[in-house]
């Protein structure tokens, strides 16, 4: 489902001295669909870099990024957009959303997208929500406002409600207690029991060892120059 | 697909001076591009250029009409274009007051616009009237009321639904969140997202304020000095931006 292959990223930066920062050489790796896998390394390493690479969010400076038949390191921005609305879920740390949108659209908006009528979007959300422990007094108000475990699993509801193919998760358990660490848990054992290929970051070891059948250190992938 | 919109090597000249240059696009249905760069840079030329507001001097901007396909309307007679800019365009201007008729009741600010492509009867005009008042959240009781007496956010909600009525297909829009404090913003920007989505609009957004295509705009365009220095899906030019200006832009933005 997920295949990156020779993969490398720099970043220029222009107006500091047009420094030139080599992150990453060679990259590789292969999902398949119910497979999920955890990157590790450390701080820095270039865990998120990847990541943020399978997402279309920065650009490979070579080599290819398979998701389904979409290479994402060539494919034009409305392939991108296409794949991030039917294929390629992204669960981040940080919650972006329009302020003052109420939590229930928020978390509703990747259904609509694909076209799932609103009774049903609505109801898939009632029940993600329910199961995430977020009170039912909040669903009507914005999430900008609340506490960063509840942001969090606003985030987790937003990239399970729709069942993506394939999925990326950074930090998915981060700041969250224990019974919602497990919901989370247990969300992402169910989606790979539904086939979705996952690639994940997790600081949480336990939670790693549990969800993921095999790591990879990112740090194989630093650039040669820069060791 | 067909493009909704293709423009080709649009440049419109001010004298010797570039307005913008070698302008080269493709806009699908359901797409929201943004244009963005700091006042000079051309973004409101070449909206004006699109939207047959300003003659370009080269180039061609291509419409997927309803009737005939593609059509160059660049080169389309006056009246076709004004009857494309009735019917399948619309434009939201940054002060509200230059697409609204200030003398005019809101219902007939939105009333006039149904008018102008045959509507007559008044009960079913007055009805989309407030319909559409409903949608961008004025209340019914202020239909009869002039837009001056309507605060900055209430007339720029009018002038998009003044615009919206007649179910266009491309909406152009100059700075729309530009005059109007934050928390008006952020409430027209969610009108904005939820009525592409629901009608299927395109819509091109010019803006100086990257928070405001961030969330709405699927694309971008950076200009500078006249010509697009880098485009992209729009998240990615504003994390990862490649060209000099981009980086400077991004990095920029003072952090709240």
């Amino acid at each position: 489902m997920i295949s990156v292959e020779n993969v490398s990223k720099s970043f220029t930066l222009h107006h500091q001295g047009s420094a030139v920062i080599p992150v990453m050489e060679n990259a590789r790796l292969k999902v398949e669909p119910g497979e999920c896998i955890g990157l590790t390394g450390s701080s820095g390493a270039g865990k998120s870099t990847l990541m943020r690479m399978l997402y279309g969010n920065y650009l490979a400076a070579s080599g290819t990024i398979l998701i389904g038949d979409t290479d994402v390191a060539q494919a034009n921005p409305r392939q991108i957009l296409e794949l991030r609305r039917n294929t390629l879920g992204y669960v981040s740390q940080f919650l972006r959303v329009v302020p003052r949108v109420p939590t229930i659209d928020v978390v509703a908006e990747p259904l609509l997208r694909t076209g799932t009528p609103p009774e049903a979007a609505r109801h898939q959300v009632e029940m993600l929500l329910t199961k995430l422990r977020i009170s039912r007094t909040l669903w009507h108000l914005s999430p900008t406002t609340f506490s960063g475990g509840e942001q969090q699993r606003i985030n987790i509801a937003r990239g399970f409600a729709y069942a993506f193919p394939a999925l990326l998760l950074d930090e998915p358990t981060a700041s969250l207690d224990a019974s919602n660490r497990e919901t989370v848990l247990e969300l992402i054992e169910d989606a790979k029991d539904r086939g979705a290929a996952i690639v994940g970051i997790f600081h949480d070891e336990a939670a790693r060892e549990r969800v993921c059948d095999r790591q990879i250190d990112v740090a194989e992938f630093a650039p040669v120059s820069a060791s | 697909m067909t493009p909704l919109l293709k423009v080709e090597d649009l440049a419109k000249f001010y004298g010797k001076r570039v307005g913008c240059a070698g302008v080269s696009f493709d806009l699908y249905p359901g797409e929201v591009m943004g244009i963005v760069g700091e006042s000079g840079s051309g973004k409101s030329t070449l909206l004006n250029c699109l939207a047959g507001h300003l003659a370009p001097d080269t180039g061609a901007v291509w419409f997927d009409t309803r009737a005939e396909g593609l059509r160059d309307t660049i080169t389309m007679n006056e009246p076709e274009r004004r009857m494309l800019g009735r019917t399948d365009w619309a434009f939201v201007h940054q002060h509200a007051r230059d697409g609204l008729r200030m003398n005019v009741s809101a219902g007939g600010n939105v009333g006039e616009r149904l008018m102008a492509v045959g509507a007559r009867h008044y009960g079913d005009i007055r009805m989309a009237a407030a319909d559409w008042l409903g949608r961008v959240e004025i209340h019914e009781d202020r239909i009869d009321d002039r837009p001056t007496a309507f605060s900055g956010g209430m007339q720029q909600r009018l002038q998009i639904a003044r615009n919206l009525v007649t179910g266009p297909r491309l909406v152009f829009m100059d700075e729309p969140t530009g005059g109007l404090d934050v928390s008006v913003q952020a409430r027209l920007l969610d009108l904005l997202r939820g009525l592409v989505r629901e009608m299927n609009l395109s819509a091109i957004i010019v803006t100086h304020d990257l928070a405001v295509v961030r969330l709405l705009a699927d694309r971008l365009m950076v200009m500078k000095d006249g010509h697009v220095v880098e485009t992209g899906l729009t998240d990615q030019v504003l994390d990862d931006p490649q060209h000099p200006y981009s980086q400077l832009l991004v990095s920029s933005v003072l952090q709240v």
